[in-house]
């Protein structure tokens, strides 16, 4: 039964799992009590800590815990942005037009309080559209907040070069990116190294669902948005989710170790995927930068198909794949994503996102590849000549 | 009506207690039954998503029947089709019946044409009302068991190529017998309130959604002689056989004898002047063929309306006696006994 739908969740890692068991019962203490087991679970706290510190490039005191990978872009962007503007620094607001909700409801929050937001455009590759990124930029804006790697097409963004534009027409702004989908396939250590915020979702690599975290660098200035006993720098208040911690800590680590060796192995099933679809159904089109994409993504839509009825055949068969953003009410949204590359509506609704990862197999291309060039012919008989 | 089971069924789950047993019902006479909710309002303003108890509801419900369920978004259409038009409708001085034109365009058109991509065979939903299929093949749709509940009126526009496809188990039941089976399998669904009115007017209702989205033309109150008695601030909300809100002081009940919209004047008077003998019909159509010219058949022009005897003239609806003139945009169904004949829209 293929699941192509990794960039929505992932499963857990076995050895993620083996080590939340002893937090959930054993070492259950409240880590900020004063008795030993109240010293186990902050034990275990703190070694999470360190060891995402060290995944992520990071210093552990620079590591917030946080409620998943939403939470944590909230708190960046508006914890900078609030505590940039109480300082006096300015309001300006800088994002792209296809971050995730997670951001852009942020941003959007932060436009009704009167901060000036511009979203920057991006190409109909899916990259950001630097020349007015730059134009975006100036000695107002206090939060640029670019995605490293785009939840729907896949595209990786040159975060260097904003990173040096925001140093040098921004100078008074943090940047902060959001690196959810990007664990599994980059390095982030590296590829965010300059970057002062950055968010990060344990259920995107093989981590348990609920639990995330941003790194903060350089201290920056952060409001909190939950207040309560001070955990987490004060940045986070409430009992800290520890077995969700150490598990997302040890998925972490199993997908740095094993990351070369599972990029190299899921891009060559993935380019067998887009090639057989191609292959088989020749109107495809494939949307995102090829060049430019994670190993795990393949964007593919069949003219004259609509996605919604797809995923429909594609479940009966077995075949977990997504269109558009997901929605709690399990409806498909049309993309805000592919409507900012430009895509024709028509085009986006023909579209699905199928994702790959580290259990996938050759099996999985195989069934699945049987079973879209069936679905797609059954919808649209024409579109498929092959 | 009763397929040959197992038959593949696709079962439109508002989240209500109709629909939910319908998909029981198909389940346990033995189909292969999935559930769907349509998404069909509720953009932006709404967070982005649906309005998640309802599809909660039925995601529960299809879960416990151990059914797949899907939703699927409709918003465009449902926005340009049934909500434009609704809204259109009204501008233009007229009374419409957007649940109707859902049935037409979104439930009976864009579903059906969906599950037949899906290969699914049937599309059943919980309206009350019977579907029948004779001897030589013809499909016939009767008013459901339930008078009370009875919902063949919003379903005239139904052809022998849509019962064909279409399954209602639950109008052989009486609503309470839809309810205790609900309860019997322990359905979330089986208390649940009726939902009641236009689906996607909510808060400040009617008036406040027209007022939103059109320019308040106020004009004149006449009557029938044409002199002016007063003034209304809107067109847009008037409806012909209208008694309160017209904000006219006289002596006896005054009713609305007519709305025109290019001049915004509203026409009033006594009751025995909205007495008509007939109602012109557009957009007539019929279940199989249209009633012998002089038969006799009843006409309803109210979804609980009481049926009155008359016949179809050419696309002229003509009464036995004088009724209250029927507001254009509505539907005047045509019967014979339990069984629809057809109908149109009074113009």
């Amino acid at each position: 039964m293929p699941y192509l739908d990794y960039a929505a969740t992932t499963p857990m890692e076995p050895e993620a799992i083996v080590a939340m068991e002893p937090l959930l019962a054993g070492a259950f203490g409240n880590p900020s009590g004063a008795h030993a087991t109240a010293r186990a679970a902050k034990t275990a706290l703190e070694e999470a800590r360190e060891r995402v510190a060290l995944a992520l490039g990071a210093r552990p005191e620079e590591i917030v815990f946080t409620g998943g990978g939403t939470e944590a872009d909230n708190l960046a962007v508006k914890g900078a942005a609030r505590a940039a503007r109480a300082a006096g620094l300015g309001d300006g607001v800088v994002t792209t037009a296809f971050e995730h909700k997670g951001v852009l409801a942020a941003c959007d929050r932060l436009e009704r309080e009167g901060f000036q937001v511009t979203q920057a455009p991006v190409t109909a590759g899916g990259l950001i559209d630097l020349e007015a990124l730059a134009a975006a930029l100036d000695d107002e804006t206090v939060v640029v907040s670019v995605m490293l790697v785009n939840n729907e097409v896949g595209t990786i963004q040159p975060l260097g070069e904003v990173a040096e534009l925001v140093r040098a027409r921004a100078p008074r702004a943090v940047l902060h990116t959001d690196a959810v989908q990007a664990v599994p396939w980059l390095d982030v250590a590296h590829e965010t190294a300059a970057a002062d915020l950055v968010a990060v979702s344990a259920h995107k690599f093989g981590g348990p669902k609920g639990v995330g975290a941003l790194v903060r660098r350089r201290a920056v200035a952060l409001e909190p948005l939950v207040e309560g006993g001070g955990q987490e720098w004060g940045l986070r208040s409430g009992t800290s989710n520890v077995a969700g911690v150490v598990g997302m800590a040890t998925a972490l680590q199993i997908v740095g170790e094993r990351r070369d060796r599972e990029v190299a192995r899921v891009r060559d099933l993935r380019d067998r995927l887009a090639a057989g679809l191609a292959a088989h159904l020749p109107g495809s089109f494939f949307n995102g930068e090829p060049s430019k994409r994670i190993a795990g993504n393949c964007h593919v839509g069949f003219p004259g198909v609509e996605a919604e009825a797809l995923l429909v055949l594609l479940d009966q068969a077995g075949v977990c794949a997504s269109a558009g953003s997901s929605c709690t009410s399990g409806a498909t949204e049309p993309s805000h994503v592919l409507a900012a590359m430009g895509l024709r509506r028509r085009d986006a609704l023909a579209s699905i996102r199928l994702s790959l990862g580290y259990r996938s197999t050759d099996a999985d291309v195989d069934e699945a590849l049987v079973v879209i060039t069936k679905a797609v012919t059954q919808l649209a008989p024409l579109s498929a000549t092959a | 009506m009763t397929a040959p089971a197992p038959a593949r069924v696709l079962v439109a789950m508002s989240g209500g207690v109709d629909s939910s047993v319908a998909a029981a019902l198909l389940r346990d006479a033995g189909h292969d039954v999935t559930g769907v909710t349509l998404k069909l309002w509720g953009g932006e303003s709404d967070s982005g998503c649906c309005s998640a108890a309802d599809v909660e509801d039925a995601r529960r419900v299809a879960a416990q029947l151990d059914i797949p369920h899907y939703v699927f978004n409709f918003a465009d259409e449902f926005e340009a089709k049934i909500v434009d038009q609704y809204v259109d409708a009204h501008a233009a001085g007229e009374t419409p019946n957007p649940c109707v034109e859902c049935n037409r365009s979104i439930k009976f058109g864009r579903l059906l044409e969906r599950a037949e991509a899906l290969g699914f065979q049937y599309v059943a939903t919980g309206h009350h009302a019977r579907v029948r299929c004779h001897a030589d093949g013809r499909y016939q749709l009767l008013r459901g068991v339930d008078s009370a509940k009875d919902q063949s009126y919003v379903l005239y526009m139904l052809g022998q190529r849509e019962l064909r496809r279409t399954l209602l188990p639950v109008g052989e039941l009486t609503k309470p017998e839809v309810r205790a089976h609900a309860a019997r399998l322990g359905l979330r669904t089986a208390t649940k309130a009726e939902s009641m009115d236009v689906c996607f007017i909510k808060r400040g209702g009617r008036a406040q959604f027209l007022a939103d989205r059109l320019e308040a033309r106020p004009g004149p109150i006449v009557d029938e002689a044409g002199t002016v008695v007063g003034r209304h601030r809107g067109v847009a909300t008037f409806t012909v056989g209208q008694r309160r809100g017209l904000g006219v002081a006289a002596g006896q009940r005054r009713y609305v004898l007519g709305v025109d919209a290019p001049s915004a004047t509203v026409t009033i008077g006594r009751r025995e002047e909205l007495l008509r003998d007939g109602v012109d019909v557009r957009e007539l159509c019929f279940v199989a063929e249209p009633p012998a010219a002089a038969a006799t058949v009843t006409v309803q022009s109210r979804a609980h309306g009481r049926p009155v005897p008359g016949r179809l003239e050419g696309k002229r609806v003509r009464f036995d006696a004088l009724q209250p003139r029927i507001a254009p945009g509505q539907v005047v169904a045509l019967y014979d006994g339990d069984a629809l004949l057809g109908g149109g829209i009074a113009a």
